[in-house]
C-alpha cells in the first residue's frame, strides 16, 4: 500500500497527489512513468511522474478526471492509500542520458498542453538544476485549466503562457506561439512536446517545417506498462514499438499520430458506459445507448 | 469395473460452460478417486515418475490415495511439488507422467492429474498445509518472478530454511498463472490465490510492483540490499505479432493483452472497471494453449469464434483435451490457413482479414512438415476482432540491466539446465526465461533444480 501524504486541487478537474514509493523515488527519472491502482479492484492507470524527492521517497502524479477510472481516483484523500504503484516505467528522457556538455551547447523549447504541464515540469527542473534554462510554452484551453505556472516560473528560462479563449497570456494555441517566437528572431535546436496527441501532432507538423528537431511523450492505452502485452503498440518510423518500453518518448516526426490517435478510441464506448454508471449509480439504467 | 478404463471425470456441460467462466472440470469425489487409483498397479521401477518433472513418487501416494489416507497422500505430493492443485489441472500429462504409464500399453492410463488435483483440493479444502522448515539458515535469497518457476524455486528453498523474497512486477502472484489461463481452467481466488498462500506458509515474503531491472537491480539486491544468490524465473512474457499490414488496427490485441485484461483485470465480468473488447466475430491466430484460452474466453464473451492455424490438426501445439474442449464448446477450426493482411474501415477498425490457403510439404528442422502456400488461394474472412497467439519470447529487460549475464540469441538467458547455474556468479535462472515459452511443470522443475543448485553453492560457501 502507498500513502497519499498530499493531495492538492490544481484546478478544477485536475489534481496532484503526493505518494509515498519509496523503491520508484530512489532510481526514477524525469520522462519516466509510472502505473496506479486505487484499489484491489481498480483499473490499471498510467501517469507520467511529474516530481520526485528521493529523501522522502515520493513520487508527485497530477492527473485530470477523464474517466470513471481518474474520477474514483480523485476521491482519494490525504492519508488514504493507493492499493498499486509501480515503476519506474519506460525509459528515461534522452536528455537525461545524454552529455551534460553536449545538452547545454542547445536551445531547447518545451512545449507543453494542458495537464501535460505536470510531465514537463520534472524535465525543466533537472535542466535547472543542471544550470540550462530552457524556454517553455505552457498551453491551456482557457486561464482556470491552466497549472503548476508558478513552479514552472521558477525554473524555466523564459516562460510563454497561452489560452485557446485569450483569458490569459498570449491567445491561440501553442502552434500560434511557435510560430510568433521564431519569427522573433528565436532559434531552437530541440523542441520537447507533452500533451493530448492532437496538440503533439500539430506541434510536430509545425517543427518538421521549421527543422526543429522534436520529442514528443506518447500516451497510449496501457495495461501491464512492463512489455507484456502490446496495448501501447505505436508505428514510428513505420516499425512497431511498445511505447512502454521503447518510450514513452519518441521522434515526434516519426511517428505516426493519426494511428495512435485512432488506437485510444479502442475503448472509448466501454470507457463512457462506465463512466454513465458510477455517475447515474442505481439510477443507470442503459441511458448510454450501449446496454443489453 | 473394467481394470482398463479410467473412472471418467465429471465435467460441466459443453453448452453450459460455453456461457460461462466457472471451471469446466469438476474433478473427482473420494470415492471415484479411490476407484480410480486402484488401477494403479504399482510399478516397482515406476515409468510415471521419470515422466514427471519434479519426479512426484507417484505410485506412493496413489496407494495412499486407494487407502483413502488422502493427508498423507498430499504430504508425499507436497516433498516434489509446491503446486499441486495447479498441475493437476494444467499440466500435459498425456506427455508426461500419465504418458509413461505401464497401464497406457494396453487401455486408459492411471489419470495421474485428476488424482494430484483431487488430493490438493481435498487437503485445501481440509485446512491441511506443507510444513514449514524447522530451522531458518540466515541466509537470504531474491527470487525474481512469482510464476510457476520462481514459486517453486523459493517454496523449496524456504523448506531449507532460507530466508526467500519474491518480487514480483505485476500487482498480483503467480505470473501465466494468473494473467494467462483463464478461470474456467484454473479457479483463481480459489485454487492459485490458496496455493501461493501455502508458498507463503513456508515462509516465503512476496513483494508485489517490483520490476527488476527499472525499480531495482540484480546488482543492487546483491550489493545494497544483502542478498547472498538470486534466481531468475521472470519467464517469456513478450508477445510476437506478424508484421503483416493493417496489424495494428483497432481490434487486433495479442493474446497476453485479451487475457490479461480477462484473468487478472477480470474483464470479462461485467462489474470489471478493465474494459475488453466483446467482438461478435474473432479470429484467433495459432495452434498453441495459449490460442485455444484466448479462443474459448472470447466465446464465453458471446463471440462466434475461429482458429486459423497454419498447418493441420496433427500439428496443433494445444493439449488434446484443451482442442477436444474447444471443439464441444463450438469453436471453429480454419486449418491450414495463414492471414497475410488485416483490413479495416476508414475509422481503423477490423473488418476483415485476407487469408492464404495452406499444404503441407516437405518436413522442415523441426522434423513437422512445412506448410506452403496454395497458389491463388486468397480469400477474406470478415471479422471485427483479431487476437494474434504466435507465442512469446523472454524481455530481455533482467538480462539488459545486469552487467555479466549472457543471453543466447533468442534473448534467452543461459543456464545450466542441472542446477540454472548462469554466468553470473550468484545468480540462477529457469523456466521460460532460460527455456522460451514452454510448460507450467517444466518451469516448476527449474526451480526446483535452481534451489538445488542454490543450496550447494551457498553451503560451500
Amino acid at each position: 500500500m502507498y500513502k497519499i501524504v498530499k493531495k492538492q486541487e490544481l484546478t478544477t478537474n485536475i489534481y496532484l497527489m503526493e505518494v509515498e514509493a519509496k523503491r520508484v523515488a530512489k532510481t526514477c527519472e524525469p520522462g519516466q512513468f509510472v502505473i496506479v491502482r486505487m484499489d484491489s479492484e481498480g483499473e490499471r492507470i498510467p501517469l507520467t511522474i511529474c516530481d520526485y524527492n528521493r529523501e522522502k521517497g515520493t513520487i508527485t502524479i497530477v492527473f485530470q478526471t477523464v474517466g470513471a477510472g481518474t474520477k474514483m481516483m480523485a476521491q482519494l484523500e490525504e492519508g488514504e492509500y493507493f492499493h498499486d504503484f509501480v515503476g519506474p516505467l519506460g525509459r528515461p528522457s534522452e536528455l537525461v542520458e545524454q552529455p551534460l556538455e553536449e545538452v547545454k551547447s542547445k536551445k531547447i523549447l518545451f512545449v507543453a498542453g494542458g495537464v501535460g504541464a505536470a510531465p514537463v515540469y520534472p524535465q525543466v527542473k533537472w535542466l535547472h538544476e543542471h544550470g540550462i534554462a530552457a524556454d517553455v510554452i505552457v498551453g491551456s484551453k482557457t486561464k482556470d485549466l491552466l497549472i503548476l505556472e508558478k513552479e514552472m516560473e521558477s525554473v524555466a528560462g523564459n516562460l510563454y503562457v497561452t489560452t485557446d479563449d485569450g483569458s490569459y497570456g498570449r491567445s491561440g494555441m501553442v502552434t500560434q506561439t511557435i510560430k510568433d517566437l521564431v519569427e522573433e528572431g528565436k532559434k531552437y535546436d530541440l523542441c520537447i512536446a507533452i500533451g493530448p496527441m492532437i496538440m503533439m501532432k500539430f506541434v510536430c507538423l509545425l517543427t518538421k517545417e521549421l527543422e526543429i528537431p522534436t520529442v514528443v511523450s506518447l500516451n497510449p492505452i496501457m495495461v501491464d506498462g512492463t512489455g507484456m502485452c502490446g496495448a501501447c503498440r505505436v508505428t514510428v518510423g513505420g516499425k512497431v514499438k511498445f511505447a512502454c518500453v521503447d518510450g514513452p518518448e519518441f521522434d515526434g516526426h516519426e511517428v505516426n499520430f493519426d494511428e495512435a490517435m485512432r488506437r485510444q478510441q479502442i475503448y472509448k464506448t466501454a470507457e463512457g458506459r462506465a463512466m454513465l454508471a458510477l455517475e447515474e449509480g442505481e439510477t443507470h439504467h442503459g441511458g448510454c445507448g450501449n446496454c443489453q | 469395473m473394467d481394470v482398463l478404463k479410467r473412472i471418467p471425470v465429471r465435467e460441466q456441460d459443453a453448452k453450459e460452460r460455453a456461457t460461462n467462466f466457472k471451471e469446466v472440470c469438476l474433478g473427482y469425489n473420494k470415492e471415484e478417486a479411490m476407484e480410480e487409483a486402484s488401477r494403479c498397479i504399482n510399478c516397482k521401477n515406476a515409468q510415471c515418475v521419470k515422466g514427471c518433472p519434479v519426479a512426484i513418487q507417484i505410485p506412493q501416494f496413489i496407494e495412499q490415495v486407494k487407502n483413502g489416507n488422502i493427508e498423507e497422500a498430499y504430504h508425499i505430493i507436497s516433498e516434489s511439488s509446491a503446486l499441486p492443485a495447479v498441475c493437476g489441472r494444467v499440466c500435459p500429462q498425456e506427455s508426461q507422467c500419465e504418458g509413461k504409464c505401464i497401464r497406457g500399453f494396453k487401455g486408459d492410463p492411471i489419470s495421474i492429474g485428476k488424482l494430484e488435483r483431487f488430493v490438493a483440493d481435498w487437503a485445501r479444502e481440509n485446512g491441511i498445509k506443507p510444513t514449514p522448515a524447522a530451522q531458518k539458515n540466515g541466509k537470504k535469497v531474491a527470487v525474481i518472478g512469482s510464476g510457476p518457476a520462481g514459486l517453486t524455486c523459493a517454496g523449496d528453498l524456504a523448506k531449507m530454511g532460507y530466508d526467500v523474497t519474491i518480487f514480483e512486477a505485476l500487482h498480483e502472484a503467480g505470473g501465466v498463472l494468473v494473467y494467462g489461463i483463464p478461470e474456467f481452467r484454473l479457479p483463481k481466488s480459489g485454487v492459485v490465490a490458496k496455493e501461493i498462500e501455502n508458498v507463503k506458509s513456508l515462509g516465503v515474503h512476496i513483494e508485489t510492483n517490483v520490476v527488476v531491472g527499472k525499480s531495482v537491480t540484480i546488482d543492487q539486491l546483491m550489493d545494497e540490499e544483502g542478498f547472498h544468490a538470486v534466481f531468475i524465473g521472470s519467464g517469456a512474457g513478450l508477445p510476437k505479432f506478424m508484421g503483416i499490414p493493417g496489424e495494428n488496427s483497432n481490434g487486433v490485441f495479442s493474446a497476453n493483452e485479451y487475457l490479461t485484461r480477462s484473468n487478472l483485470m477480470k474483464a470479462f465480468d461485467p462489474d470489471s472497471r478493465t474494459p475488453i473488447m466483446h467482438g461478435k466475430k474473432v479470429a484467433v491466430v495459432g495452434g498453441g494453449n495459449v490460442a485455444m484460452d484466448a479462443a474459448r474466453t472470447a466465446l464465453r464473451l458471446g463471440a462466434e469464434v475461429h482458429i486459423v492455424y497454419r498447418r493441420s490438426e496433427e500439428e496443433l501445439p494445444a493439449r488434446v483435451e484443451e482442442v477436444h474442449h474447444a471443439k464441444e464448446e463450438g469453436i471453429i477450426f480454419d486449418l491450414l490457413t495463414n492471414p497475410i493482411e488485416i483490413l479495416s474501415d476508414d475509422k481503423g477498425w477490423v473488418t476483415g482479414m485476407k487469408c492464404i490457403r495452406m499444404e503441407l510439404g516437405e518436413p522442415d528442422e523441426s522434423g513437422r512438415r512445412r506448410p506452403v502456400e496454395v497458389p491463388g488461394s486468397e480469400f477474406v474472412m470478415e471479422l471485427d476482432t483479431v487476437i494474434m497467439s504466435l507465442g512469446t519470447s523472454p524481455n530481455p529487460l533482467i538480462s539488459s540491466t545486469t552487467k555479466g549475464l549472457d543471453t543466447n540469441k533468442w534473448k534467452c538467458i543461459i543456464a545450466d539446465e542441472n542446477n540454472g547455474k548462469t554466468t553470473k556468479e550468484g545468480v540462477y535462472a529457469g523456466g521460460d526465461a532460460v527455456t522460451g515459452a514452454a510448460t507450467v511443470i517444466l518451469a516448476m522443475g527449474a526451480g526446483k533444480a535452481a534451489a538445488k543448485g542454490i543450496d550447494e553453492y551457498l553451503s560451500a560457501k
